[in-house]
């Protein structure tokens, strides 16, 4: 015998994907928000960006290693993923301390409890904001105005975001091109509509995610405030203003779409996507919270093993 | 003020009872107080070696058979079955304890490797695909099923060999491994007086000179052990002996004469290297005792 | 828009190396080994033994039932022995080994160049020379075509498809049949549009070969009923019910035959073959397998005896090298990976890929990261990842409700999956199991 044959199953061959290239490309996808938080908000973004990374990469090499005991798989990026999404939740003045108990969370809490990447229930990213927005609420709502790269950080100047100034009924709010390009008061990542649309374009040419969630989550906004702005334009906002404000874009496009916590079939993704609308919507109309988007998502990811049960792939044939 | 709170409580609790002890009668289900009896003795461990959907399976079918004769608990053994023939007045069949076995002695070096596998390491999935990495396409695969199937941790594959090892003391026999092999190696048998026992270690059914080239320590089907024993407990078929545990005598003369030691035995005192004519007799005798 | 099937689908690379390479044929091997089963259910049983003296085309075997298939001998010589041989299977099978002495063929057997096109018999006659050649499948299934042409009672077939699509990467051993072999084809496919009585055939050719496409839509101006339609590229076409989706918009529900939509699905192959059973005599000893992949020098297409063992094909397309790491019988997306190059080409090898060690081992397997690309591109329409689950834990309720029997195995949940789990491996062992329960229960 020459040497020895190697045997497996069919098929013999693989597309080469891979996690890290989905991970990375949507890191990628991510590029353009940063570049605008980063004029924007200035010295804050990097320093809340950076220590967000390195504390989730950290923790996870250091959970995997010494409580699981395994080999760990920080180069796949998901990791970077999580700190990067964590990070552009935040305002940017957040102190050092403050969102490295918000990585902790995310990763100990929102995905290795779980038992790592591919088992978690919840959206990491979202599990650690929303466990910082409810453990500090005074340091997460209180979001630095935008400048032009200012290099002040946790004393810089702050004021209301856009979906606050709704809340609490004020009545100039920041014209749609300062929206759209992002000049305006909120989280890192959430404020340019422009840049988080280009990632959601790069996303679907590489084919890391489908349309179906953030379309389904957009549209519904998009009806459900229209509605109530055509029954009383006075005490309701402009649905073009829902769009562009707050963490919409940034939760439909970069965490709604989150594989691990979101259905697997076309009909449970537009379910899910239409839910994550709805409950955004409801938040923000009636709510005593100005911002819904992150616990609209983590409601729905609860629910994503339910909708998995009921709304299958479409069979070949039918059933 | 109070009395309203008072009224409307105790309403809600007078009509909540009414109704609940209306629907305990209404889908009260009878089962036999035996049933949980028997249960209780089981260990419990559900693991459907009995050939029942776990114990409280089994305890039914304890409790509604005629007899307990077909029916053996394998984790429990004997001192289970009687107890539970003690609770229900019925009869207990004295089984004989039995234990899994191993019937391939294909390790690395007496089973050269020809291919290499790179599939999911699963033996239900290499064997649908192929013989196997050797040459012989009956032997051990070595994947495991059947350690991931016992839930004693009594079946362990061994790193040195390649092949899986029955730890004697956590083996209930209760089958799970025999079910998981898609190769049929494992074998319940009896487990023998001290837990002496032999066995041939090989299921090739290839031609002798077929089965020795894919393996050195495989049954060749030679006939020497069939002619050796006086009991008429090995017969051949298909090139390869089978070793009746009913039969066998475990007189060990068998195992002396199997030209590539695919015959096994298990827990005997050292033979004695110099006097091979005598020691298999003194064997006998001891074991006739033991019988 | 070209005509595809619409659920799921995937786009491997092509890497169709041995495109455009003529069919040539390779010598005849000393000793042939012809296992008795190459095809789908019962084996043949032989009626010849050891010693006896064959010619090409001599009957070895019979059919061993209802679904089996006739075996012939593919050269002249002697029977050397009838023994256990290992075959694609990976398991030793019974086989006749025949020690090859000249090249004689059965007298009946035409074995001119001379295109035949008439065919006066009737369609039963037809049927019955296609079982007496021993016509399986040639596109890789290897299913008797005589049982696919009985229609069961009650049902009428409308419109034969031919299956020209050759969607599997690297094979071309259809594409050459078609481009060289045009005319031989198209008499097939009339031929089986008289054998099962039907007046419209349609031949699906995959766009990457406009070649045979042109050759021919031109050719097949004169014969009547036949339609050349190019589909787009997308893999797994060439499946039967996936063809028949793209070519009339029709999808055969779960558990049901091609026929229950009035369709009859054929290869090109198995058409060309049947041309020749017909029309020359000649049974099924010979077909075109193509050799290919990066581990030899010269990709080919040979028109190769069956028996003739895969490392003499090998050799005829220049070798293999050291560093040859897999040796597959077939496409690499469905094809088996075979345990040695002393296996035989049987009815069924549509194709021999040899990969080098690099290309041949599998990446690292991760945690499933649920990202839904394997329910995105199964043409089933299934959820391979649940499936896979169901048969890790030996949920077998669980993979039967998610209709596990339907998996056609194609593959593509593998090829795509990020986490490159082996997805189609437990797939495959569950589908098996669960289709054993149901047999189970009917009985």
């Amino acid at each position: 015998m020459e040497n020895k044959l190697i045997i497996s199953p069919s098929p013999h061959i693989h597309g080469g994907d891979s996690i890290s290239k989905n991970m990375y490309g949507v890191l990628i996808a991510l590029v353009p928000v940063f570049l605008v938080s980063l004029y924007y908000f200035g010295l804050g973004a990097l320093i809340v960006t950076a220590v967000s990374v390195l504390s989730c990469v950290l923790f996870e090499y250091l959970i995997q290693r010494f409580v699981l005991k395994k080999e760990p798989s920080v180069g796949d990026g998901s990791a970077i993923l999580t700190g990067v999404l964590l990070a552009f939740n935040l305002p940017s003045n957040l102190p050092v301390w403050i969102i490295i108990i918000g990585s902790l969370a995310a990763i100990g809490i929102g995905k290795m409890s779980f038992g790592g990447l591919g088992n978690n229930i919840f959206n990491p990213a979202l599990a650690g904001r929303v466990f910082l927005l409810i453990s500090f609420p005074a340091q997460m709502t209180t979001w630095p105005l935008p400048g032009k790269l200012p290099m002040d950080y946790i004393d810089s100047v702050t004021g209301a975001t856009t979906l606050s100034m709704i809340n609490e009924g004020v009545a100039r709010l920041p014209s749609f091109a300062d929206m759209l390009l992002g000049n305006m008061g909120g989280s890192l990542g959430e404020v340019s509509a422009a840049a988080l649309l280009l990632g959601f374009a790069y996303l679907l040419v590489r084919r890391i995610i489908t349309w179906h969630i953030p379309v389904a989550i957009i549209v519904t906004v998009f009806a459900l405030t229209g509605i109530m702005y055509l029954i009383d334009p006075l005490s309701y906002a402009d649905p073009v203003v829902h769009l562009l404000s707050g963490g919409l874009l940034l939760g439909a496009i970069f965490m709604a779409t989150d594989y691990v916590t979101s259905p697997m079939s076309r009909d449970g993704m537009i379910v899910y996507g239409v839910g994550i609308g709805l409950l955004t919507s409801v938040i923000r109309l009636f709510g005593s919270y100005p911002e819904g988007v992150s616990f609209a998502i983590l409601i729905m990811n609860a629910l994503t093993p339910i909708i998995n049960t009921y709304f299958k792939p479409k069979h070949f044939g039918g059933r | 003020m109070i009395l309203i709170a008072i009224i409307t409580l105790g309403g809600i609790g007078i009509i909540s009872s009414g109704l609940l002890y209306l629907a305990s009668r209404k889908f009260e289900v009878y089962e036999n107080p035996l049933i949980a009896q028997v249960q209780e003795i089981l260990p419990a461990a559900n693991c459907g070696g009995c050939g029942y959907p776990g114990c409280a399976g089994f305890a039914d079918a304890c409790v509604n058979a005629p007899s307990l004769e077909d029916l053996l608990c394998p984790v429990g053994g004997a001192a289970v079955m009687s107890r539970v023939a003690g609770i229900l007045g019925k009869d207990t069949a004295g089984a004989d304890p039995k234990i899994a076995v191993v019937r391939c002695n294909g390790n690395c070096e007496a089973r050269p490797h020809v291919n290499q596998y790179d599939g999911a390491g699963n033996c239900a999935i290499a064997s649908s695909l192929y013989g196997g990495e050797t040459g012989c396409s009956y032997g051990c695969l070595g994947y495991g099923d059947c350690a991931a199937a016992c839930t004693f941790g009594a079946i362990i594959i061994n790193s040195s060999t390649g092949l899986p090892e029955v730890i004697e003391d956590k083996c209930t026999s209760c089958g799970a491994c025999v079910k998981a092999c898609p190769k049929n190696i494992i074998e319940l048998r009896k487990k023998g007086p001290k837990s002496r026992r032999i066995f041939v270690s090989c299921v090739n059914r290839d031609k002798g000179g077929v089965a020795r080239k894919s393996c050195s320590n495989a049954c060749i089907g030679c006939n020497k052990c069939e002619k050796e024993c006086k009991f008429e407990a090995i017969t051949i078929t298909d090139n390869l002996a089978y070793i009746s545990s009913q039969k066998c005598r475990l007189c060990r003369k068998c195992t002396a004469v199997c030209p590539t030691n695919a015959i096994h035995e298990l827990n005997f005192a050292p033979r004695k290297e110099t006097s091979l004519e005598d020691s298999p007799k003194t064997d006998e005798k001891t074991n006739q005792k033991n019988i | 828009m070209l005509k595809t099937f619409r659920i799921g689908g995937i786009h491997p690379p092509g890497n169709k190396l041995s495109a455009g390479k003529k069919i040539t044929s390779i010598p005849v091997p000393r000793q042939v080994i012809i296992p008795l089963g190459q095809h789908i259910g019962a084996p043949a049983q032989a009626v010849v033994k050891k010693g006896d003296q064959v010619k090409a085309g001599t009957l070895l075997g019979e059919s061993g039932g209802f679904v089996s298939a006739n075996i012939h001998s593919s050269v002249s010589g002697k029977v050397n022995k009838i023994d256990n041989a290992v075959d694609a299977s990976g398991y030793k099978r019974p086989a006749i080994y025949i020690d090859a002495e000249g090249d004689e063929w059965e007298d009946t057997i035409d074995r001119s160049e001379t295109l035949v096109r008439e065919c006066s018999i009737s369609s039963q006659e037809i049927i019955d020379k296609i079982a007496q050649a021993g016509i399986v499948g040639l596109g890789g299934a290897t299913f008797p075509t005589q049982v696919k042409l009985t229609p069961p009672a009650g049902l009428r077939p409308e419109i034969l498809i031919i299956n020209g699509v050759e969607c599997e990467p690297y094979l071309t051993s259809d594409h050459s049949l078609m481009i060289e072999k045009g005319e031989q084809v198209l008499t097939g496919v009339t031929i089986l549009m008289k054998a099962i009585s039907v007046d419209k055939a349609v031949i699906g050719i995959e766009n990457n070969k406009p070649d045979a496409i042109i050759h021919l839509k031109d050719l097949a101006k004169r014969y009547t009923g036949i339609e050349i339609t190019p589909l787009k590229v997308q893999y797994p076409q060439g499946g039967e019910k996936q063809l028949i989706d793209a070519v009339v918009r029709r999808q055969v529900k779960s558990g049901a035959l091609p026929i229950s939509v009035g369709a009859v699905v054929h290869n090109v192959g198995t058409a060309y073959a049947v041309y020749e059973a017909v029309q020359k005599n000649k049974p099924l000893i010979e077909r075109v397998v193509t050799v290919t992949g990066k581990g030899v020098a010269n990709p080919s297409n040979f028109m190769v005896r069956i028996g003739t063992p895969v490392r003499d094909l090998i050799e005829a397309a220049g070798g293999m090298s050291e560093n040859t790491g897999k040796i597959i019988g077939g496409g690499p997306m469905m094809g088996k990976a075979l345990t040695s190059a002393d296996i035989p080409v049987t009815k069924g090898s549509s194709g021999i890929l040899v990969f080098s060690k690099e290309e041949s081992l599998r990446k690292p397997v991760h945690n499933c990261i649920r990202c839904a690309k394997c329910v995105q591109v199964c043409p089933m329409g299934l959820n391979p990842t649940l499936l896979m689950n169901a048969t890790e834990f030996a949920n077998w309720e669980l993979a039967e409700k998610n209709y596990i029997v339907d998996c056609i195995e194609c593959g593509s949940c593998s090829f795509t999956c990020p986490a490159c789990r082996p997805l189609l491996d437990y797939i495959r062992s569950g589908k098996g199991k669960v289709m054993g329960i149901i047999r189970a229960r009917k009985s």
